[in-house]
C-alpha cells in the first residue's frame, strides 16, 4: 500500500471533518459568514486560532469573490497550508556523522519507542548498522519493548535494569556504538511532561552526558508528537527545545481520525523541520514527511495527480 | 491543567465585573473572547459554540440587566454553565454487581490505559479492599503484556499469566474463568490501543465486551488531546457504550479542553483523573470543584480534604497547643513547612485557593517555588536544638555556620527568622481570641469563619480579593507577599521571597 493510501486510509472511512465542512461551504463565494466558518473549521482541526486567522486573511486577499468548485476551494486552502509547511519539509540526513546519534524525546505515550523501532528497521533496510540505547528506564517493560524491536531489526541494544540512571545508559550506548563502528545510534528516553522540572533536568543530563563522549552529538533530537495533541504541543515544542535542543519533529498516529493540524501551528511559530510521520502500527508505517501530501490530506483532497 | 483557561476567562470576566451596567454589546464582546479562550484551550468547536450561545442567551436576559451587579451575574452564569457541561456530581467507579465485576479499559494508543489500569487496581485493592485480577489483552504492541505484569508486581495485584499467541477474546475468557475460580472481586481487562477508524480492532473490543459484560467500560483519554477528542469519545461510545472517562496527564500544562468536550458530547462522566507518574497519582473527578478552579474561585473543599488526608492530626494538635501558649519555636515552624510540602507544596496549595490562581504566573516569575520550602527546612536543620528553641541567641557567627551548613545566604536566614518572629507575634495576639489549629488558620486565611467545606460566596471572594495583592500589578508593586505571613499565619514559606528577585 502506498504511503498516500495509508495516510488517507482513515479518511476513506471517516473523511476529515475539515474536508467535509469545506465541501459544504465551498462554492458560496466570500462573505464574512463563510470566512468565519472556514476559520472555525480550520480551528477545529487543531490549526489554532492564530494560524487559522492568518490563513483566512490570506484567502480573503481579493481572490475569494468568485464561486469555487469544491475541489478548487479545498486546493486553495491546501496551498495556503502548504506554504506554511513547505519550509519544514526536510528529510533526516544521517551521513554527516558516524555514529549519527539520534535522541527521541516527548511526553508519555506519544510513540517514541515505536518510532525508534521503525527507524531502526528503516536504517537496517538501507544497509546501515544500527545500535539502540534503552534509556527509558522508568516505564514498566519499556526496555523489553525496545529489545523486541532490536531483535526484529537485527540491531544491537544497550540496556540496563529498570530504574537505573538513564544518562548512564546513554553513556554506555555512546561508547558501544563507537566500538561497534555503528552508522547510527538511536537512544530512547522516558516520556515526560514538559512542565515537570525534575524530569526535564534528567533529560538535560542525558544530553550533557552524551556530549562528554562526542561534543557534536546528539546530531538529531527528535520530538515525537501524537497527532491527536492539541494546542499543548506548542508548549511541548518550546520546553523540549529549550531543554534538549530539539532539531526536528516526528508526528505519529496519523492513521486515526486526527490529522495533526497542530503541525501547521507549530511550523508557523517555530519552523522546526518535520522528518517523519507515523501512519500505522507495522514496521514500515513510517514515512518521510511531504508538505504537499500532508496539506491535501488535511483538507480532505485526493492524491495529487 | 486548566491554568491558562483560568487566566483567560478570569481576565474577561474581571473586566465585566468592573462595570456598573452592561449593554448587550458588552456581553457579546465578552462572549467572543470567552469563545476564543475556550478554543485555545482545545475545547472542541461545537462545544464552545453551544456553550457561548447558552451563556449569551441567559446573560442578555432580564436577570442580568436588571441585577445590581451585572458582571457578577455573568460570572455566575459562566460558572453554572461550566458545571452543567462538566456534570454536577462526582461519579466514582461503580462496583455494585455480582463479583467478579469486570472493568474494561479502552482508548487510543498511548493514552495511558495500562498505567491507569495499574493505578485503579491499586486503589480498589487499598481503599475498597477488593481482590483484583488484571489481564492485558494487548497482543499487538511489543511487551505490552509484560508492562502490566511489572505494574502488577509493583502494586501487589495479581496479573493473569501470559500465554503466547492467544488472542484478546481467548485471554478474556481465561481471565473471567480465573477470576471466578480464584474468588476475585474485580477483574480488570486492559485492551490494546486502537484508532477508532480500525473497524476490525473496534469489533474485537466489542467482542470482548460482549463476552465479559463489563460493569464499567472506561475510556482512557489524554488531557492534552486537541479537537479530535470529540471524535474519539463519540466513536468509542457509539461502538462500546462507555460508562465513564478516565482522563490522564492532568498534571501536564494542558488547558483541559478535552475534558469539557468529551463530557459534553457523550454525556458520560469523567470518573477519575491521572495526576502523575507515580502509581498512587489518581484522583476522583469532582466537576463543581473543577469549574470553580477554572474560574479562579479556588477549590476550598479540595484544600480541606487534602489537609485532612495529609496532615498529622496529633502533630497539628500539638502545634495548635503551642500556638495558643505562644511558644511556637523553629522546630514547630519546620513541622509546618513539612506539612506544607506534604500537601503539594506552595504551588499546589495556591492553586486551590480562591483568587490566587491568577497570581500563579507572577509567582512563577518571582521564584516562589517549592524549592523554597526545602531551603527553609535546610536552614532549620542546620541549627542546634538550642537554637531552634531560642532563636534569639543566633548572632553573626552562628548564622555564618548555619549558612555554610545549609547552603543558604545569611540574608535568607534573616528572612526566615523575621518570618518566624512575625508568625509568633500573630500567634501571641491570637491567644486571647478564638483558638484553633492550623486548619482554623487556613480557614481564616481563606476568608471563611470555620474550617467547613462550603464554597465561599461571591461576597467572601470579593472580600478576599481585597486582601490579596492585585494580580494585575508588577512584582515590584507586590509588597503584600513578603509580609504575608503576618496576615496569614497558616502560610509560612512566602516570607522568604524577595519580590524583586526574578527567575
Amino acid at each position: 500500500m502506498s504511503f498516500w493510501k495509508r495516510l488517507t486510509g482513515g479518511l476513506s472511512r471517516s473523511a476529515s471533518k475539515l474536508g467535509e465542512g469545506l465541501a459544504k461551504i465551498g462554492m458560496r463565494g466570500a462573505d464574512p459568514k463563510t470566512l468565519q466558518e472556514v476559520e472555525d473549521l480550520l480551528i477545529s482541526s487543531d490549526i489554532g486560532v492564530e494560524t487559522a486567522t492568518r490563513i483566512v486573511a490570506a484567502l480573503n486577499d481579493g481572490r475569494l469573490g468568485e464561486r469555487y468548485e469544491e475541489n478548487d476551494f479545498k486546493a486553495l486552502i491546501a496551498s495556503e497550508v502548504e506554504k506554511v509547511l513547505s519550509k519544514v519539509e526536510q528529510p533526516l540526513d544521517i551521513s554527516s556523522h558516524k555514529p549519527f546519534v539520534v535522541l527521541a524525546v516527548g511526553v508519555n505515550g506519544s510513540g517514541k519507542t515505536t518510532t525508534l523501532g521503525k527507524l531502526a528497521a528503516k536504517f537496517h533496510a538501507e544497509g546501515k548498522k544500527v545500535t539502540l540505547g534503552a534509556a527509558d528506564t522508568f516505564r514498566a517493560a519499556a526496555i523489553e519493548q525496545l529489545k523486541l524491536w532490536a531483535s526484529r531489526t537485527n540491531s544491537s541494544i544497550i540496556a540496563k535494569a529498570q530504574g537505573s540512571d538513564p544518562a548512564g545508559v546513554a553513556f554506555d550506548a555512546m561508547t558501544k556504538a563507537r566500538e561497534e563502528d555503528a552508522d547510527v545510534l538511536l537512544i530512547d528516553t522516558a516520556g515526560r511532561l514538559q512542565n515537570k522540572e525534575a524530569l526535564m533536568g534528567e533529560l538535560e543530563k542525558i544530553v550533557r552526558v552524551i556530549k562528554k563522549i562526542d561534543d557534536s552529538a546528539p546530531h538529531a533530537v527528535l520530538l515525537v508528537l501524537d497527532a491527536t495533541v492539541g494546542q499543548n504541543a506548542l508548549s511541548q515544542v518550546e520546553a523540549f527545545k529549550q531543554t534538549a535542543g530539539v532539531t526536528g519533529l516526528v508526528v505519529t498516529k496519523l492513521d486515526g481520525t486526527a490529522k495533526g493540524g497542530i503541525l501547521v501551528a507549530i511550523s508557523a511559530r517555530h519552523g522546526l523541520p518535520v522528518h517523519f510521520i507515523g501512519v500505522g502500527e507495522s514496521v514500515d508505517d513510517l514515512e518521510t514527511f511531504s508538505a504537499k501530501d500532508f496539506s491535501r490530506a488535511l483538507v480532505g483532497l485526493d492524491e495529487s495527480a | 491543567m486548566f491554568e491558562n483557561l483560568t487566566g483567560r476567562l478570569g481576565g474577561v470576566l474581571d473586566r465585566l465585573r468592573g462595570r456598573g451596567a452592561l449593554t448587550e454589546r458588552d456581553v457579546t464582546e465578552a462572549m467572543r473572547e470567552v469563545r476564543q479562550a475556550l478554543l485555545e484551550a482545545d475545547v472542541s468547536l461545537e462545544v464552545a459554540r453551544a456553550f457561548v450561545e447558552k451563556v449569551t442567551a441567559r446573560a442578555v436576559g432580564a436577570e442580568v440587566i436588571r441585577s445590581v451587579t451585572p458582571g457578577q451575574m455573568v460570572a455566575k452564569i459562566v460558572h453554572d454553565e461550566l458545571v452543567a457541561v462538566l456534570g454536577s456530581d462526582a461519579k466514582p467507579i461503580d462496583l455494585q454487581a455480582t463479583p467478579p465485576v469486570a472493568i474494561l479499559m479502552v482508548g487510543l494508543q498511548g493514552s495511558g490505559k495500562t498505567t491507569s489500569t495499574g493505578k485503579i487496581a491499586k486503589r480498589l485493592k487499598e481503599r475498597a479492599k477488593k481482590k483484583v485480577l488484571m489481564a492485558s489483552l494487548d497482543t499487538r504492541r511489543p511487551a505490552a503484556q509484560e508492562q502490566l505484569a511489572v505494574l502488577g508486581k509493583q502494586v501487589s495485584v495479581d496479573t493473569l499469566p501470559i500465554v503466547e499467541g492467544e488472542n484478546a477474546v481467548a485471554i478474556t475468557k481465561r481471565a473471567l474463568n480465573e477470576a471466578r475460580r480464584g474468588g476475585y472481586d474485580v477483574v480488570m481487562l486492559d485492551s490494546a490501543g486502537r484508532v477508532t477508524v480500525d473497524e476490525e480492532l473496534m469489533q474485537e473490543a466489542a467482542d470482548v465486551a460482549a463476552l465479559a459484560k463489563p460493569h464499567e467500560i472506561l475510556l482512557v483519554a489524554d488531557a492534552l488531546t486537541g479537537q479530535d477528542a470529540v471524535n474519539t469519545a463519540r466513536a468509542f461510545d457509539a461502538k462500546l457504550a462507555v460508562t465513564g472517562i478516565v482522563l490522564t496527564r492532568v498534571d501536564g500544562d494542558g488547558r483541559g479542553g478535552a475534558a469539557l468536550s468529551m463530557r459534553a458530547v457523550t454525556g458520560k462522566p469523567i470518573k477519575l483523573i491521572g495526576t502523575g507518574e507515580k502509581l498512587d497519582a489518581l484522583e476522583d473527578f469532582d466537576p463543581s470543584r473543577i469549574a470553580s478552579r477554572i474560574l479562579g474561585m479556588g477549590d476550598v473543599v479540595g484544600l480541606v480534604e487534602k489537609a485532612a488526608e495529609n496532615l498529622d492530626a496529633a502533630k497539628m494538635q500539638a502545634t495548635a497547643e503551642k500556638m495558643r501558649k505562644g511558644s511556637f519555636d523553629l522546630s514547630d515552624l519546620r513541622d509546618q513547612l513539612d506539612q506544607m510540602s506534604k500537601m503539594g507544596g506552595l504551588s499546589g496549595l495556591m492553586g486551590m485557593m480562591p483568587g490566587v490562581a491568577k497570581m500563579k504566573n507572577q509567582m512563577a516569575n518571582m521564584n516562589i517555588d517549592d524549592g523554597l520550602l526545602k531551603r527553609q527546612k535546610a536552614i532549620i536543620d542546620s541549627m542546634t536544638p538550642g537554637e531552634r528553641r531560642n532563636p534569639d541567641i543566633l548572632k553573626a557567627s552562628r548564622k555564618r555556620r548555619i549558612s555554610a551548613g545549609s547552603g543558604a545566604k545569611v540574608e535568607e536566614i534573616n528572612r526566615l527568622l523575621k518570618m518566624h518572629r512575625q508568625m509568633a507575634d500573630v500567634m501571641k495576639s491570637m491567644r486571647k481570641g478564638k483558638g484553633g489549629g492550623m486548619l482554623a488558620g487556613l480557614g481564616n486565611m481563606l476568608g471563611m469563619g470555620a474550617p467547613g467545606g462550603q464554597m465561599p460566596s461571591q461576597e467572601e471572594i470579593q472580600k478576599l480579593a481585597e486582601k490579596m495583592p492585585d494580580a494585575g500589578k508588577l512584582p515590584a508593586q507586590f509588597p503584600g507577599l513578603s509580609n504575608m505571613p503576618s496576615k496569614f499565619p497558616g502560610l509560612p514559606g512566602l516570607g522568604g521571597v524577595n519580590p524583586l528577585k526574578k527567575k
